[in-house]
């Protein structure tokens, strides 16, 4: 997905960058609002990712252009005020969802996936993988034409083998996908979800395969 | 000053028992009370068996209360109470002047209730003179003397009628003696303050010989009897109470006017019983509501409405005017002019 | 904080000082009226007495060389025409009593022709007003002088006076109360601009600081423009700290935000388990300051806002189903399914919409954040006698604490050592409910694991 970053902060940005391409997605880094409207007007974006502060003026003011010029590209305000009335304030001037700084990524992920399922979705939300057709938005694959809703967490975890299919991924690595830093969980759980991936992904040639002592990777090969 | 009151009242008092008996009465009568010891001495003008009805009445309704009813003329009443200050509760007289000089000259005391509230304005004068009758003085004629013949309705009737039959006429006059009686004095003046007809009246009756009385009583007994044919200036009510006992008579009220004579009654400053002598005065204040009494006393009582049942009828104004007449100089004036018409032939 | 006590009102005066002058004038009145009508009265009973006096002087005639008089009737009736006063004479001539009462006081001097003598003396134990008129008769070639002096007591006047006093009295009590009144009025209408522009700054949210718009008389233009001026320097102050704190949480959660970013992305690349848990551990910790950083400045929010409560009329089904869906994204990380069960109905509530809001969200929040993954959380709105928003979650419930002191500041429960959490949550709950005449409700579940916590508020 192509994804604008409204922010002035730039290591905020950077680490942004990073963490999204992580994920295959591409970031566009707007320093300020000037820079914004000028990408806005050559490229087209999935999503607008806007900070409020900015050094040449309030994302409000952009937010409220942004909403007359209907372009139906959603926005999510990244705030640090947390103030309950700014929140609200925000809703009202047409943004689509909001984030307080500091967050949790897979929260923005959850966030950017629900506002884009509202808005009926982006242009390449559907992967091919062996027999499987995974749409990341709709959180559903279907095989052979039987359609299998998968929960949040199947879904991130079937999200990340399928960005890098035959990789080894490890399971504190995957846990840190799927639980929050705050949970205290064992690193048995991830194979709790694993085992449920894998009853989905029967009657196709997809199958996560656990590679000893390392992790678990996926492969099409039976 | 107080002191000053006292004393002159303790000398009256002294000098009136030592000269008790100085004016003259005409007679007395004693109502002692069933119970009590208050007894009320009243002076008054109206024969006994007017007044003792209202007597009776009043002793009734207050059984606790004696009454020493004195009867004496005018002039002796006003020399009893002005002169000698003589004790009584009451004075009632119809010598309206002589009441109202009492009650200016300061011998009667104020009095004030319901009973005297409700009297007409005319018929009191500061709280001291309570009038209780109103009495017009009417002319009483002989019917057998004007038969066939119309009965004069003025004075000026009754002079033309005089001057065109002095024979009829001639000694058959009868009227007061203004010398001698205070009612005839009061009448007379008051005649000669509305009209001036009187002195053209009384000098045709003079030059009648007309007879002078002392009294109405006199008057029409001597009209019943035949020895008069009319008496001017008669006490209306004395008519009225005589008519059955004469049926000769005829009382005659004249159209031009009729003076109203108000018997009054006050209490004098030195009254020894004034809370009882206020009783009596209610009493009399509120006659009129005693159709019964009334009946048998024979005495018009005060109405409200006294002055509207005749349009001629004056009552005699209580008030300063009637010192006029009492002036020394006025009334020997007048009684000079008077006797020199009535008595222009006796001469 | 102490009522402000107004020291003297400017309406209390105006009518005390409105009265006291209506009082004066009263007063006044009352004196003057006495007074005129009083001499006027006076005049007349002298005017009628002098009358009398010069027609008894009148009817004095010499005869045949003796001085005599024919007292007019009306010399004396005239008298008794107006009052029912006692009334005395005497004719002196050539110093002899011609007539009348020889103890009547004659005037010292003979008074002069046309000038009568008034005086004020006592006669016969009562006052008197008396007057003595001269006249010079001629009898047989001669010049005699009479003196004529008529006198009249003067409790007629009396009567007058004190009736007249009486009506200036009563008309002067009347006007003292008209004017009072009036001035009642007066003061009241001369106030009304002020309570005018009073009601209008009541009127007023507590945010609302506009200058003062009203239209108000001249003498009230400095205050008003104190007032704005002030408003506008709070306005000022207040734009500017809020600006700060805005300022002051974008320094600080952005630079946050970059460390929580790069130690994510950081722990993405680093497989050493004891950097690992270095990372994780920074991350707790970046999360843990920034809640309870926004906690406290909710807590400030909501107890501003409680203190002046601004009430507006809304849909309470509406706004819990709102903070569901912003919240529902948070759930789904854990797979948290959030149930409703609220009426379709619009359930009408009047309160302050961003308050409630706020308590449901933290209630909520709470309980994801103390929920199992793969578990339900279900929101209940029941109208009974009271709504009653329900939150029953499968957690691990409030153990044996006392759920009631859960609510106080900075309270948590005894079994969540490992969630991060400022306690400040319930708390802000709490005030909100209170705010709302409402209460929470706070209770483990008795079937199954997990609580239940409720906002039960009043129906209007």
């Amino acid at each position: 997905m192509r994804f604008l970053l409204v922010e002035d902060n730039a290591q905020l940005a950077r680490a942004l960058v990073d963490r999204l391409a992580l994920d295959g997605h591409v970031l566009d880094h707007a320093e300020d609002l000037a820079t914004a409207n000028s990408f806005i007007e050559v490229a087209s974006y999935d999503l607008i990712l806007l900070d409020i502060m900015l050094p040449d003026g309030d994302g409000r003011n952009f937010l409220k252009a942004h909403r007359s010029r209907t372009d139906r590209t959603p926005v999510i305000v990244l705030t640090a005020r947390s103030q309950i009335t700014d929140r609200v304030g925000l809703l009202d001037l047409g943004a689509d969802d909001y984030i307080v700084k500091p967050f949790d990524f897979s929260e923005l992920e959850a966030r950017c996936r629900a506002v884009l399922r509202r808005r009926g979705g982006a242009a390449d939300n559907m992967r091919h993988f062996a027999g499987v057709d995974f749409d990341s938005l709709a959180g559903t694959i279907s095989i052979a034409g039987r359609v299998e809703p998968l929960r949040n967490r199947e879904l991130r975890l079937l999200e990340v083998f399928f960005a890098a299919p035959g990789q080894i991924f490890s399971k504190p690595h995957l846990m840190d996908r799927l639980f929050s830093f705050t949970e205290d969980v064992s690193e048995n759980a991830i194979e709790v979800y694993v085992g449920r991936l894998r009853k989905k992904l029967e009657g196709s040639a997809a199958r996560i395969e656990t590679v000893r002592g390392l992790g678990y990777r996926l492969t099409g090969k039976t | 000053m107080r002191f000053a009151c006292l004393a002159t009242a303790l000398t009256v008092w002294i000098l009136s028992l030592g000269a008790a008996t100085a004016f003259e009465i005409e007679g007395e009568r004693h109502y002692p009370a069933p119970e009590g010891a208050v007894t009320l001495r009243i002076i008054s003008t109206a024969d006994i068996n007017v007044f003792e009805p209202i007597i009776l009445e009043f002793q009734r309704q207050n059984p606790g209360v004696g009454i020493d009813y004195v009867i004496a003329s005018s002039t002796e009443l006003m020399r009893a109470i002005y002169e000698e200050q003589e004790p009584f509760d009451l004075a009632i007289s119809s010598a309206m002047d002589l009441q109202t000089k009492l009650a200016n000259d300061g011998f009667a005391l104020a009095y004030s209730s319901f009973a005297t509230e409700a009297l007409p304005d005319w018929a009191k004068w500061r709280n001291q003179i309570f009038a209780f009758t109103q009495e017009p003085a009417v002319l009483v004629i002989s019917e057998a003397d004007f038969a066939g013949m119309e009965p004069p309705k003025t004075r000026e009737e009754l002079i033309s009628l005089l001057r065109e039959n002095p024979d009829r006429f001639a000694g058959r006059i009868g009227t007061y003696d203004v010398r001698i009686s205070g009612a005839g004095y009061l009448f007379a003046t008051q005649d000669s303050r509305n009209s001036d007809s009187y002195w053209r009246l009384t000098e045709v009756m003079g030059r009648l010989h007309a007879r002078l009385y002392g009294g109405s009583g006199d008057m029409i007994r001597d009209v019943a009897s035949g020895r008069l044919a009319l008496a001017y200036n008669v006490v209306g009510s004395y008519a009225m109470s005589r008519l059955p006992d004469y049926p000769g008579i005829r009382i005659i009220l004249f159209e031009d006017y009729v003076n109203v004579m108000l018997r009054t009654v006050l209490v004098p400053v030195n009254a020894p019983h004034p809370s009882e002598a206020g009783l009596m005065v209610d009493s009399l204040a509120t006659l009129d509501s005693r159709p019964a009494l009334t009946e048998r006393t024979s005495l018009p009582p005060v109405k409200a409405s006294g002055l509207q049942e005749n349009s001629a009828a004056r009552p005699i104004r209580l008030g300063p005017g009637l010192l006029v007449f009492l002036d020394r100089l006025k009334k020997q004036s007048f009684l000079q002019n008077w006797t020199s018409s009535m008595e222009q032939f006796v001469r | 904080m102490r009522a402000m006590l107004g020291k003297g009102s400017i309406r209390r005066r105006l009518v005390v000082q409105l009265s006291l002058i209506a009082a004066v004038l009263s007063l006044a009145f009352f004196l003057i009226v006495r007074a005129v009508a009083g001499q006027a009265a006076s005049d007349t009973q002298d005017n009628i007495l002098a009358a009398s006096a010069t027609s008894i002087a009148d009817a004095i005639y010499s005869e045949r060389g003796r001085i005599s008089l024919e007292l007019p009737y009306s010399a004396l009736s005239m008298l008794g025409s107006i009052s029912q006063d006692r009334v005395f004479y005497r004719v002196i001539v050539d110093g002899e009593t011609l007539t009348g009462y020889d103890d009547l006081p004659a005037p010292a001097h003979f008074p002069k022709p046309s000038e009568p003598v008034f005086s004020t003396l006592d006669f016969r134990g009562e006052e008197v007003r008396s007057v003595a008129v001269g006249r010079t008769v001629s009898s047989g070639g001669q010049a005699i002088r009479a003196a004529i002096v008529v006198a009249q007591t003067r409790s007629g006047l009396a009567a007058i006076t004190s009736k007249i006093s009486a009506t200036s009295v009563a008309v002067g009590i009347g006007l003292f109360l008209f004017a009072t009144l009036l001035s009642l009025l007066a003061a009241q209408s001369a106030l009304l601009p002020l309570n005018r522009m009073t009601q209008s700054i009541k009127r007023r949210g507590p945010h609302d600081l506009r200058p003062v718009r009203t239209e108000i008389p001249g003498e009230l233009l400095p205050l008003v423009a104190a007032l704005n001026n002030f408003m506008a320097r709070l306005r000022a102050a207040l734009a500017q700290s809020e600006e700060l704190v805005a300022e002051a949480a974008h320094r600080v959660r952005t630079p946050l935000a970059v460390v929580r970013t790069q130690a994510e992305v950081a722990l993405r690349r680093l497989d050493k388990p004891e950097d690992r848990q270095a990372l994780r551990e920074m991350i707790r910790a970046v999360d843990e300051s920034s809640r309870s950083a926004g906690q406290l400045l909710d807590h400030a929010m909501v107890t501003f806002r409680t203190d002046h409560l601004q009430e507006t009329r809304f849909d309470l089904g509406e706004v819990t189903r709102e903070t569901c869906a912003h919240l529902q994204p948070t759930a789904g990380l854990k797979d948290i399914a959030l149930v409703l069960d609220i009426p379709e109905r619009p359930l009408p509530f009047v309160g302050d919409p961003i308050l409630l809001q706020s308590a449901l969200r933290n209630i909520l929040d709470n309980a994801i954040k103390y929920s199992p993954a793969d578990s339900e959380i279900t929101v209940t709105i029941t109208v009974d006698r009271h709504y009653e928003i329900s939150f029953r979650d499968q957690g691990r419930g409030f153990g044996d604490v006392n759920t009631g002191g859960l609510t106080k500041r900075f309270a948590r429960g005894g079994n969540v050592a490992d969630v991060v959490g400022s306690g400040l949550g319930l708390t802000i709950v709490d005030v909100v409910a209170r705010a709302h005449k409402g209460r929470v409700k706070i209770r483990t579940n008795t079937e199954g694991p997990g609580a239940c916590v409720s906002l039960v508020l009043p129906l209007h």
